[in-house]
């Protein structure tokens, strides 16, 4: 029961955190992208587009920032048994994100916000960079760690039985750190510019400050295209470094209860969960699932029962299946999602080659409405990670059911479950009234604030920012 | 000295950072209802702070971050300690941190009153709170031999925690309100002045009983340390220059006072990191709690190369805003959210 919290607590505050943090990481690079052609160009309607996505960057960080605090928090609270085996190595990366990261990220978001007519202009620039460099390296460090839950390298376990360091470098050269950072990455741009694709689809649509969004969703495309290119051939390679380290995770990716060779990878299936039921209805592709899993035409994957078998000799009797239709399904939600949404980009880049985006109706409508699938992909691929590894917290070293705190009850856990739940439900609130209300009607403030009648660095601040 | 003694003293440095930093944010938030009379007066107030409540923030979770690296038992026991009182926190922090965004971001007084107090009510309750738990670790909580606690969130509400958590709270609204007579001018000058005035000698009073209740509680026959001795004065010297034109000397008191709070519950704490009220032989040390040592040298170099860079650029980010702000004559005050602030040098 109190681990059962535990892990709702977890899950729900993590997948929360996560709706914000690739918004952040991708809207940060844009707003330096825009702000740099605004410095290269002098041209102001650079400048309103950076102030206009940068007020959403901004609604954006304050959530970002305050569930943040939740987690690094929460390992502590709820997860003590884990946090004393770990923190002797997850500790680390934690901690050098602070100093390294947030930091930055937070000092120089002040400094941009505020600095506005205030900073010279160069400097000014270089600030929303460091916002932008601040945010990917907090990726990298809270996925160094993570990583490490799945496939621990580069520690010990001492007398008492808890890791310790012992060669930090093997952290960061950790192959499901680093094929997993460049997916986040990749994530966060898909989902920076799917959202400002959104934004400027939705006021091209209206026909309202035409000429300003049609370079915005410029930017956007120039950025998805590649990034979701990318990312698909990424997203393969990712499934084979956890084929080879976690290969339970991706056969029940697969919902594969038996070896096979050649492999045949399954577009759709009901039923097949567990190993007693066959699936029903099934369309096969032959061949696919060797190449996604193996790299190669004809590669063997172990099925799911023989994993098990071989996990329960090496480990002890228990149950080591992942939930299968969870693996499934996350699997299939940002394969698929991640196909059409290269279909769009593809679309909207042949639109602006031929200089007919602005008028592309349909395109802009269906751009307006993508913005919600990466949301979606990104929940499915944590839940995938995540529920994948189950039943362990740490792979082969901990269970999720030994690592919780013994001094937390079940009660306890209930009021911080619903005291975020409800936390998160008007933080959430409020966060989308101001997006939906800033992405209509913020234009005219930013025109505003631009209008200011200085530009002289040290002239005046723009007080009532807050 | 031995690595986990430097890291015992680092952490504590990060502590200090964080209330010395964040504590005037909490101060400000905390009265910016009551120095702020107009809608636009009460923006004034919190764009003082504005530019830096976030990266003072970060102090907390760097603190956070290296008990778990450095001290990995320390951070588990006290977290799940201090469940439900952390909790809070992380409520109370999400209100504040929230509220500086989102206030002025509708033109409706409901919805910035609204978030006023969001913000009021969060600064008050952070720093409470964790003085409480900061007044727990001297104290002593109920733990056990397998370092679990024990108790439930009763046991957290200890006098000396409670008293701890108060003089705290106090000592933030003293700074918060000397950080205001020197970023501000005019009328809102005035009146953090006369709020410094009273929240002075409260806090002198509070600090006073305060440190005599720490002797007590460190044993019988402790003579006063000198951070404590300090700690006092600092306290006196901010009450008294607070309504003075020498508002710098009257920050920097109101600094050195939290400082010396957090510094003296830290010294007398040492070598336990957390004491067993159930048997001494239970308790937390730098020793028993401990990470392995390689993971200690690697985050002495990251710490020692990185921390002073990130001291010089949160020193230049104060530098850059160090102009005083002032509410704009009721005349200049153009409807909507592009006003101007007058600014003074
Ligand atoms: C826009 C978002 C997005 C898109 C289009 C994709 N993914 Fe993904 N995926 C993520 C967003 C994501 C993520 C949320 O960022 C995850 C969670 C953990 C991680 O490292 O990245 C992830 C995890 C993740 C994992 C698990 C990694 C692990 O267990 O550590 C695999 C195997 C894949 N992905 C594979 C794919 C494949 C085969 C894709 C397309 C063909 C794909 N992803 C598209
Ligand atoms: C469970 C582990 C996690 C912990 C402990 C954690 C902790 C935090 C904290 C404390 C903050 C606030 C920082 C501030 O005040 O400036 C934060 C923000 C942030 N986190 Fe997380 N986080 C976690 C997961 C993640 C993941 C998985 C990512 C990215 C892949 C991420 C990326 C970010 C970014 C970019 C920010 C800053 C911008 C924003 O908040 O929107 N975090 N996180
Ligand atoms: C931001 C993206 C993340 C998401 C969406 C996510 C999602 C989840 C989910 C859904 C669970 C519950 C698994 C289950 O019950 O089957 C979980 C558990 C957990 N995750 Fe993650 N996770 C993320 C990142 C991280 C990171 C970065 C860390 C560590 C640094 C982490 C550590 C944990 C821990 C400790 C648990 C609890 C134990 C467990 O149930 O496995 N997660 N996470």
């Amino acid at each position: 029961m109190v681990n059962d919290l535990a892990r709702w607590q977890f899950a729900t505050t993590i997948i929360y955190h996560f709706f914000f943090v690739p918004v952040t990481i991708g809207l940060a690079f844009l707003v330096a992208v825009l702000q740099t052609a605004w410095y290269r160009t002098d041209n102001p309607d650079y400048k309103r587009m950076t102030r206009f996505f940068g007020t959403l960057l901004l609604i954006n960080v304050a959530i970002g920032v305050v569930t943040g605090l939740v987690q690094e928090f929460q390992f502590g609270m709820n997860w003590a048994t884990y946090s004393r085996f770990v923190g002797g190595v997850f500790g680390a990366p934690l901690a050098m994100e602070g100093i390294l990261a947030f930091f930055l990220e937070s000092t120089f978001i002040g400094l941009w916000l505020f600095g506005w007519n205030h900073l010279p202009k160069r400097v000014h620039l270089a600030t929303i960079w460091a916002v932008s460099i601040g945010s990917l390296l907090s990726a990298l460090f809270i996925l160094v760690a993570n990583s490490w839950m799945q496939h621990p390298v580069g520690y010990r376990l001492n007398k008492s039985g808890n890791a310790v360091l012992t060669n930090v470098w093997a952290l960061f050269v950790n192959p499901t750190f680093v094929w997993g950072y460049a997916h986040v990455i990749l994530a966060s741009l898909i989902t920076g510019s799917l959202v400002m694709l959104a934004v400027s689809a939705w006021y091209l649509r209206k026909q309202r400050h035409i000429e300003s969004f049609h370079r915005t969703a410029k930017v956007a495309l120039i950025v998805l295209i590649p990034a979701i290119v990318i990312q698909l051939t990424v997203g393969n390679q990712l499934g084979e470094i956890e084929g080879h380290y976690q290969p339970m995770k991706i056969a029940a990716a697969e919902a594969q209860w038996t070896n096979c060779r050649p492999c045949s990878f399954s577009v759709f299936q009901i039923g097949g969960g567990a190993n007693d039921k066959t699936p029903s209805q099934i369309i096969l592709v032959p061949h696919l699932l060797s190449v996604l899993a193996t790299g190669t035409w004809s590669g063997p994957v172990t099925g799911l029962n023989q994993l098990q078998a071989q996990y329960q000799a090496r480990f002890g009797p228990g149950n080591y299946v992942p939930d299968v239709f969870i693996q499934y399904w996350s699997m299939r939600v940002m394969a698929y999602l991640g196909s059409l949404v290269l279909l769009l980009a593809l679309w909207g880049g042949w639109l602006l080659y031929r200089g007919k985006l602005r008028s592309a109706r349909l395109f802009l409508l269906l751009s307006v409405w993508a913005v919600v699938t990466p949301f979606l992909m990104n929940t499915a691929g944590w839940l995938l990670t995540e529920s994948g590894r189950q039943p362990w917290i740490v792979q082969g070293l901990q269970k999720t059911v030994n690592a919780n705190s013994p001094s937390v009850s079940a009660t306890e856990i209930w009021i911080s479950l619903s005291a975020f739940v409800v936390s998160y439900i008007v933080l959430g609130a409020a966060d989308l009234y101001l997006m939906l209300r800033y992405s209509r009607h913020g234009l005219a403030q930013a025109d505003a604030e631009a209008a200011e009648p200085s530009e002289a660095p040290g002239a005046a601040v723009p007080a009532l920012t807050y | 000295m031995q690595l986990h003694t430097i890291w015992f003293i680092l952490i504590v440095i990060l502590w200090l950072g964080f209330f010395v930093l964040d504590g005037f944010d909490f101060g400000v938030g905390a009265l910016h209802m009551l120095i702020g009379r107009t809608d636009t007066e009460r923006r004034v107030v919190i764009n003082t702070i504005g530019p830096w409540w976030d990266g003072n923030e970060v102090w907390l979770i760097v603190a956070g971050g290296a008990m778990f690296a450095a001290f990995p038992g320390w951070y588990a026991t006290l977290f799940s300690a201090g469940y439900l009182a952390l909790v809070l926190v992380l409520v109370a922090l999400f209100a504040r941190g929230v509220s500086f965004e989102y206030r002025g971001k509708r033109d409706d007084p409901r919805w910035r009153a609204g978030w006023s107090w969001a913000q009021t009510i969060g600064s008050i309750l952070v720093p409470l709170l964790l003085g409480v738990a900061l007044g727990d670790l001297l104290n002593g909580l109920p733990i056990n031999q397998n370092h679990d606690f024990t108790g439930d969130f009763f046991d957290l509400l200890t006098g000396y925690g409670l008293m701890t958590g108060v003089t705290l709270l106090t000592l933030c609204l003293l700074h918060g309100a000397t950080f205001l007579t020197l970023r501000t001018t005019g009328e809102i000058r005035d009146r953090a002045r006369a709020a410094g005035r009273v929240i002075g000698l409260v806090a002198i009073v509070i600090n006073v009983a305060w440190v005599i209740w720490t002797l007590v509680v460190m044993g019988g026959g402790t003579v006063p340390q000198p951070t404590q001795i300090f700690g006092v004065i600092a306290v006196i010297f901010a009450a008294l220059l607070v309504n003075t034109n020498y508002n710098g000397w009257a920050f920097a008191s109101s600094a050195f006072a939290i400082a010396a709070a957090i510094g003296q519950i830290f010294i007398a704490l040492y070598p336990n990191v957390m004491v067993s009220s159930t048997n001494t032989a239970y308790n937390l040390t730098v020793n028993n709690v401990v990470s392995g040592h390689y993971a200690l040298v690697v985050m002495t170099i990251v710490a020692v190369l990185f921390l002073p860079i990130v001291l010089l650029y949160q020193g230049w980010s104060f530098h850059v805003f160090r102009q005083r702000l002032s509410a704009p004559p009721a005349s200049a005050e153009a409807p909507g959210g592009g006003e101007q602030l007058a600014t003074q040098p």
